[in-house]
């Protein structure tokens, strides 16, 4: 555990337990540091809790009154749940499982929707800018960019997924949350996201939700195995997967379980 | 035929032929029940289309759209030299126009906010019994609408007939219909939708008005739309609270005429009585124009 613990780090999470209906506990304190500029994955079977966990990140349960929080999470050193929901979620933005493009407005649109809704008044050549850079971003710039201003309902679903990652990168946050990115894609779009990922960690810290072990073995630095609500083990992925702490994030890795 | 053999030499259809045929005659005689019960559906709407048109057609010129109707004593005049009945009813369509005008700007943004909270506020107890008031409400007789609306309206506020009482009475039938479609209409938008604008920080009221709103247009247009056709039809609240006037107009204040309101008129009229039909015609069809509409806007929105 000594390596991680180096690290520069940039979300703190202190004993943080969530509960939907006031009794069933899906995530048991919890406390870790996501490091910065790297990828840390969440693995662990379905239910576990590991989603739950990320959408407190960006206090996305909020939206559900019968979800209870306990506990604090620190970006850098600002308690998030003291901070404006609407400051918090554009500094940690977030990608769903399903590619989720406003059907209603352009691809252009689609990437500065950030603006857009929050009636932020942008430049043209501003606009253009951040569009451009966003989608070169996604690497889908190419493929896109004579059809900058036509609805986005043409995209395959990778590309679509790759647009919503542009948008949350349209904002320049600190962090991208990623809910299981990639599966509703096939294994070539996977790939696409797997590499972007990569590259994307030089300049964003970026926490991803996956229940694809082999996911997480390529392309994370550090991982959490969670299992009940638990955080059972987290470490560098490497030695998770090569030498693990806990008999139960050894049955996990190796298949024997769930 | 199935050709599938369970027993070495015989067809699976050789062991069990009665079941199979049974079956069979069971299809036909259901299909055969349901094409019937359709045509004779389908020939109630052809049925009432077709004589509205072959009695009203003929009556229908530039004059019918142009000119308010003829006293008595013309129409009796044209009637016993064989021509058509001269003059048309544009002052039941401008007053029919206004009415459903001014209803629906009272209709319209009363009927959407509520429709947003009761989406907001689906388990809330409160939402519940608005949801219950409002089914109450699609089930009152027009005509007690009309008469609650004639005791306050025509009686405290404008002191007579009035386009705005009629208004009110319209807009009172509109909303549990517009209520119901906005939250409907809402409720089809994925979850996943609104959770990306949330995430992307965007403030709440926000989320509804540019993302939830456009994303349920259509929805929206089809509840607006058929609530206005089917108000375009009602009379009887009409009588007790615009009466009818035989000329264009506008002033809020005063009785107005409607499209029903005349076919009401001709009908108790001997020498009009043709004119009921090219009335009927053409408020039909134009029902039938939003209805078309709203099918559109639906479709439209799909692709």
């Amino acid at each position: 555990m000594n390596d991680i613990n180096t690290q520069p780090s940039i979300l703190t999470i202190e004993n943080l337990s969530i509960a939907y209906d006031n009794d069933k506990l899906a995530v048991k304190n919890v406390s870790a540091t996501i490091k910065k500029n790297a990828i840390t994955a969440i693995m662990g079977p379905s239910g576990c809790g590991k989603t739950t966990l990320l959408r407190a990140m960006n206090r996305m349960h909020e939206l559900y009154p019968n979800i209870t929080t306990t506990g604090k999470i620190k970006l850098y050193d600002e308690n998030i749940y003291d901070m404006s929901t609407i400051k918090l979620r554009r500094k940690i933005g977030m990608v769903f499982q399903r590619p989720n493009p406003f059907p209603t407005l352009s691809i252009y649109d689609n990437v500065i929707a950030g603006y857009k809704l929050n009636g932020i008044k942008l430049k043209r050549t501003e606009r253009d800018e951040i569009v451009e850079t966003s989608l070169k971003n996604v690497t889908l710039w190419d493929e896109v960019k004579n059809s900058l201003h036509k609805k986005g309902n043409f995209l395959s679903g990778g590309q679509q997924q790759r647009l919503c990652i542009a948008r949350a990168l349209a904002f320049k946050p600190d962090v991208i949350l990623l809910d299981e990115p990639t599966s509703a894609l096939d294994p070539i779009a996977t790939a696409k996201i797997e590499d972007l990922l990569i590259d994307l960690k030089e300049n964003y810290s970026i926490v991803l939700v996956t229940h694809n072990m082999s996911q997480a073995a390529r392309i994370s630095d550090n991982a959490m195995y969670m299992y009940m609500g638990e955080l059972i083990e987290y470490d560098e992925t490497t030695k998770i997967f090569t030498n693990p702490k806990e008999t139960s994030t050894q049955n996990y890795i190796t298949g024997r379980f769930g | 035929m199935n050709q599938t053999t369970i027993l070495p030499g015989k067809k699976m259809t050789e062991l069990i032929p009665d079941l199979f045929s049974g079956r069979k005659l069971k299809d036909k005689l259901f299909l055969i029940g349901i094409v019937i019960f359709s045509l004779l559906t389908i020939s109630m709407v052809v049925l009432i289309i077709g004589s509205m048109i072959l009695k009203g057609y003929h009556q229908i010129n530039w004059a019918f759209f142009t000119q308010s109707p003829p006293d008595t004593f013309q129409a009796m005049m044209a009637k016993m030299s064989g021509k058509t009945i001269p003059g048309g009813i544009i002052n039941g369509i401008t007053g029919s126009l206004y009415l459903v005008g001014i209803a629906s700007l009272i209709a319209i943004p009363f009927g959407v906010l509520i429709g947003i909270y009761l989406y907001e506020n689906s388990k809330k107890r409160y939402a519940g019994f608005i949801r219950d008031i409002t089914d109450v409400l699609q089930g009152v007789p027009s005509i007690v609408i009309g008469l609650i609306v004639y005791l306050w309206v025509v009686v405290e506020i404008t002191h007579g007939y009035s386009v705005l009482a009629g208004s009110v009475a319209l807009a009172i039938m509109m909303l549990p219909l517009i209520i119901r479609s906005t939250e409907e209409s809402l409720k089809m938008i994925p979850d996943t939708l609104k959770e990306a604008a949330i995430a992307l920080g965007t403030p709440y009221y926000k989320v509804v008005m540019r993302v939830l709103i456009p994303s349920s247009f259509s929805g929206l247009m089809t509840g607006i739309l058929l609530a206005i056709s089917r108000i375009l039809g009602e009379t009887a609240p009409l009588m007790l609270t615009t009466l009818g006037n035989p000329a264009i107009n506008w002033n809020i204040a005063k009785p107005v005429s409607a499209v029903p309101l005349l076919i009401w008129q001709f009908y108790n009229d001997p020498n009009m009585v043709d004119l009921i039909w090219s009335s009927s015609l053409f408020l039909m069809g134009f029902v039938l124009l939003l209805n078309i509409l709203s099918k559109w806007i639906a479709a439209r929105q799909k692709k």
